[in-house]
């Protein structure tokens, strides 16, 4: 042993401020994780809670903002030109538009996800969609609702809650029940 | 019933566990012999009882019991059996059951080491593997039991439980969904097996490593006992990366053997602190400098092998390789604050005692440049730690992903990776204790001038570009450096034996295995890093979409496009098998084969290259489209200089580690120390 | 329970490739009139581009060799801007503004991003000072007569003393030490 020979601080008792560092930095990594496995847990928005205000620039050039909308029922859906089943429901989404459109108390918004303008132009025109559609700047919007892919369709009530989520293809049926029932509800 | 005993056997090696843990802390504290003897058989038990539910649920893969929702889940009966097989760890649930298994032999292989000498280590040891294992049990049986079967309810809905709900009928589909197309490689079927056998091999030295901060045995002794197991489990580590890499480079079709995908770095990162540990317990073995340095590089290992699982497995990162997200993610989360906690709350107990023996004498010792090494290797991992871990931080603190890509790994390692050869050329030729330049000088100026002559022979060759000339100088001093070594440790040895020289080099590395071992292990790293500068520096790609007859040249290389076949095949699969001639020059050198496999049970393509492979290059041919172009079809060819050096390099760097972990005939020395008696004092209550 | 999830998953990128390529068609059409007079810029330069780019629908796949349809018309995309004359940095601006900075094959060099850059580097200078310290306090001041702690190694004038250590070495080895 040549402790004698130790000249500097190198071998002596550890200084309280390193221990305290070292654990700061631990729990601070702990914390991360923590934060990292919550959002991927998350899941997206839940149902009954709150949907947080956006704003969806359509492919026309229109700004919509769901601000505007309270106290309506806003169905949100994301699409995408490349996604099979997407093309299943979007008659149905347009059909459902159609019916609703004149009482104005329903919003329909379609959220281009991950898409390329002239496909996406193409596939509005095939199926003939007038309800806004629009592509989801910087994928800002889904990330919001941490969607798992396309398509998933949200119906907002008129309270600005989630009340209903469909992942996978939606149907008339399906949708037009959920809005009918959240249309009975009083603001 | 199967499933029952199997589920059974599982619960009881969970039960046998948590009583071997707390046996040990018991035996511990009280000094009770008998105790610690029942911990070290209940330890000794965990392996015949998982291995028992092991086999059931081979059994359950291997007849078809589709019930199972595993069973369902990864196997169909269009698999081969050995598919059925090694479906066992092709899924989550039953590649924790497959982690536990290994861990489980490792742990009764440590049981069944003589105990006579280091007793007092012996119940830290069971406590730390017995925890780990009933960790891994406890998720399994809690969690997610591979054993849980499908039951039609009463009122029609289907539910999945273990044991048949009140008036649930068994529920038995038809066939199974089939494992996942990718994984249906050799190199895939491989590659899992030996990663977890790195990752559990290296629990062993970490629970030694506790043991010995717990007991305060802070002397070089758990390092000594330790050294083989963690040969071995770098061993099984690198091997689990180079045929993860082959994998990737036969079937994942993007050209390249290593993508920097984050999980790829989470097994990356155990391999590297592991490497550093290495390196520097043999300062402490030597010098008895660093032991502090070398108890965090392995609780580090530990903790970057458990977290390495959880990035895995939790769904936190998304990744080509990620499992389906599942509850296990919260609770190791639980088991990583725990263990991490408590491992640095030790070492920081023991600091005090932990102090260097020696003193460091000269800044080209060996111990010196070791400890460059490790700086190094630890400025490699933080670039790969930091670089999995931003995008989560981005994406909490401004709520948008970002992607941290091999460009930003590239830049960031490659210096570093230039660094670590350049050392590993020089590493070699310093003594233990004291080098001089004059000293290191003389050793080195031999290999140095005929790596520049080469290096000069190259540039006269018309290779300019300087990065390749630096990498080319690199590999050719490392090599000739490492070649000259043996050398002239093969001359001295001749000279003063009289033993021929292939004699001499047999007895040579026979009496030192783990520095020639080592050196073998160095010519390895240095024929792969060849291999990676090819394909690095060196690769040239095109596309193209052409017609039947139609031909596509990279570099000298001609690709001619005879026809393309579209089939269904047995096993439900339909295939698209191009086939096209390859000419170098004017010269015909073969027919490739790219295609693409479409999985109609899991809906999953699987884009095969076609290769023709040299030892000079690759020519990787991959069917990109067919379908949507009117031209005709497009593909896309690689050459790959050099890279077959990587896969040779792979098998040198594994003989190496084979030779240095070999065991020795002659029983270790046996040194007295004064804290020997004291242990065998306390063997006898 | 699993079941329905990978279900759900699937249709985000499995899959449509194979059916859906009545889109590309549609944007045959739809690109097919603008390239008429121009050369079309060939797949190695889109690739080119590609190579250093992501499409969140794969992700850590590179867009130049991700074989899903959302990949396929970015890189349609790609080809259309180059057609349009449009630069390499342009392009790439133009896919963050749509899609967000994770299309990116590295974060852009601004805000909180510079972390990804400086941490790295940084952390490797400190590892530089802890090392440095470290060999200092733990380096015996040498003093020129006085025989190194080893004490064997003072070379000798005749041999190699790299040779003297080795078949030192090898003694002891042989001697069973």
């Amino acid at each position: 042993m040549s402790t004698e020979s130790k000249p500097t601080t190198g071998s002596r008792s550890l200084s309280p401020v390193i221990i305290v560092v070292s654990f700061v930095l631990l729990i601070g990594f702990l914390y991360l994780i923590g934060q990292g496995l919550r959002r991927a847990y998350a899941g997206p928005i839940a149902i009954g809670q709150k949907v947080p205000a956006f704003e969806l620039t359509t492919f026309e050039g229109a700004v919509i903002r769901t601000a505007d909308w309270q106290g309506k029922v806003i169905v949100v859906n994301f699409w995408a030109s490349w996604c099979k089943p997407c093309e299943q429901e979007a008659a149905d989404l347009e059909q459902a538009w159609q019916r609703y459109r004149p009482g104005g108390e329903v919003l329909f918004l379609g959220v281009d996800y991950v898409d390329t303008e002239p496909e996406a132009r193409a596939f509005i025109e095939k199926f003939g969609l007038t309800y806004p559609n629009g592509p989801d700047l910087r994928t800002k919007i889904s990330q919001m609702f941490r969607i798992q892919g396309v398509p998933e369709t949200y119906i907002i009530d008129r309270g600005g809650r989630l009340a209903f989520v469909k992942k996978g293809p939606t149907t008339l049926n399906e949708i037009t029940g959920v809005i009918d029932q959240l249309l009975a509800q009083a603001p | 019933m199967v499933a029952e005993i199997g589920f059974g056997a599982l619960i009881v090696a969970f039960v046998v566990s948590i009583y071997g843990i707390v046996a040990g802390i018991y035996g511990a504290r009280r000094h009770a012999e008998p105790w610690l003897e029942s911990g070290r058989r209940a330890m000794l038990l965990t392996w015949p009882l998982i291995t028992l539910a092991v086999l059931c649920l081979v059994a359950l893969l291997v007849g078809g019991h589709y019930e199972v929702q595993y069973v369902y889940n990864v196997t169909s009966s269009f698999m081969p059996l050995y598919l059925k097989v090694t479906a066992l760890w092709g899924g989550q649930a039953g590649s924790l059951v497959f982690w536990s298994w290994l861990m489980a032999a490792f742990a009764s292989a440590v049981t069944l080491r003589k105990w006579d000498r280091d007793r007092e280590f012996l119940p830290w040891v069971i406590v730390v593997t017995l925890v780990t294992l009933a960790f891994f049990l406890g998720l399994v049986i809690f969690v997610e039991n591979p054993f849980v079967r499908f039951w039609q309810m009463p009122d029609g809905r289907q539910a999945v439980a273990m044991f048949a709900p009140r008036g649930a009928l068994p529920l038995v589909p038809m066939e199974g969904r089939g494992l996942n197309p990718l994984l249906r490689h050799p190199g895939m079927i491989l590659h899992p097996p030996m990663l977890y056998l790195g990752f559990v091999s290296f629990v062993i030295p970490y629970a030694f490593g506790i043991a010995a901060l717990v007991t305060g045995r802070t002397d070089d002794r758990w390092i000594r006992i330790t050294r083989r197991w963690t040969l071995v489990a770098w061993l099984f580590l690198s091997l689990g990366l180079i045929l993860g890499s082959r994998w990737a480079y036969d079937v994942l079709g993007w050209g390249g053997y290593w993508g920097w995908d984050p999980v790829e770095i989470a097994a990356f990162m155990p391999w590297l602190s592991g490497t550093a540990f290495l390196h520097s317990v043999m300062i402490q073995e030597k010098r008895g400098l660093f032991k502090r340095w070398n108890m965090i590089l392995i609780i580090l290992t530990y903790a970057l092998v458990i977290f390495g699982t959880f990035l895995t497995r939790s769904g936190v990162l998304s990744s080509v390789h990620a499992f389906a997200q599942s509850a296990i993610g919260p609770l190791f989360f639980g088991f990583i604050a725990i263990t991490f906690l408590g491992s640095l709350g030790l070492l920081l107990y023991r600091w005090n005692d932990l102090r260097s023996e020696g003193v460091m004498t000269s800044l080209l010792s060996r111990e010196a440049l070791f400890l460059l090494n490790n700086l190094l290797f630890m400025g490699v991992l933080v670039v790969c730690f930091w670089g999995v871990i931003y995008p989560l931080i981005s994406e909490i603190i401004t709520g948008q992903k970002v992607t941290v890509g091999p460009s930003y790994y590239e830049r960031s390692t490659g210096p570093l990776f230039a660094a670590l050869l350049l050392l590993m050329g020089i590493a070699p030729l310093s003594a233990w204790g004291h080098s001089t330049l004059k000293t290191l000088g003389r050793a080195l100026w031999k290999p140095l001038v005929a790596s520049v002559v080469i290096v000069v022979g190259l540039w006269v060759g018309g290779i300019r570009a300087w990065s390749a000339l630096l990498a080319f100088w690199l590999v050719a001093l490392v090599s000739l450096v490492t070649l000259y070594e043996y050398y002239r440790a093969v001359v001295a040895r001749h000279r003063r034996t009289g033993e021929n020289y292939l004699r001499a080099l047999w007895n040579l590395a026979g009496r030192n295995r783990r520095r020639y071992g080592g050196y073998i292990i160095h010519l390895g790293v240095v024929l792969m890093a060849l291999g990676i500068i090819g394909i690095e520096l060196f690769q040239t790609e095109t596309q193209g979409t052409v017609q039947p007859g139609g031909s596509l040249r990279l570099g000298n290389y001609t690709m001619l496009f005879q026809r393309l076949d579209v089939f269904d095949t047995q096993d439900g699969r339909n295939v698209a098998r191009a086939v096209v001639s390859v000419f170098k020059g004017d010269r015909y050198v073969g027919e490739l084969h790219p295609r693409r496999d479409f999985f109609y049970d899991s809906q999953q393509t699987m884009t095969i290259p076609g290769v023709r492979s040299t030892m000079e290059d690759d020519f990787y041919v991959l069917l990109v489209d067919w379908q949507s172009s009117a031209q005709g079809i497009t593909f896309k060819v690689y050459h790959n200089p050099l890279v077959n050096w990587l896969w040779v390099g792979g098998l040198v760097f594994i003989l190496g580690t084979l030779v240095a972990a070999w065991p020795d005939r002659e029983a270790e020395p046996t040194r007295a120390r004064a804290t020997q008696s004291l242990a065998a004092q306390r063997v006898r209550p | 329970m699993s079941k329905i999830k990978t279900g759900e998953v699937r249709f985000f990128w499995q899959g449509w490739v194979w059916g859906a390529m009545l889109v590309l068609i549609l944007a045959g059409i739809v690109v097919q009139p603008v390239l008429a007079q121009q050369p079309t810029p060939s797949d190695d330069e889109v690739n080119a581009i590609a190579k250093t780019m992501y499409c969140p629908v794969c992700e850590n796949v590179p867009l130049d060799v991700c074989p899903t349809q959302a990949c396929a018309q970015w890189r349609e995309l790609i080809r259309q801007k180059l057609a349009e004359g449009w630069t390499e940095q342009q392009i790439k601006d133009y896919f963050v503004a749509q899609y967000g900075d994770r299309v990116l094959g590295e974060p852009p060099r601004r805000g909180l991003h510079w972390l990804v850059y400086v941490l790295p580097p940084l952390s490797f200078l400190i590892g530089v000072v802890i090392v440095i310290n470290v060999i200092r306090s733990m380096r015996r001041p040498l003093s020129l007569n006085a025989s190194s702690p080893l004490g064997a190694d003072a070379p000798s004038a005749a041999e190699d003393p790299y040779l003297q250590q080795l078949e030192e070495e090898l003694r002891r080895r042989e001697r069973g030490e």
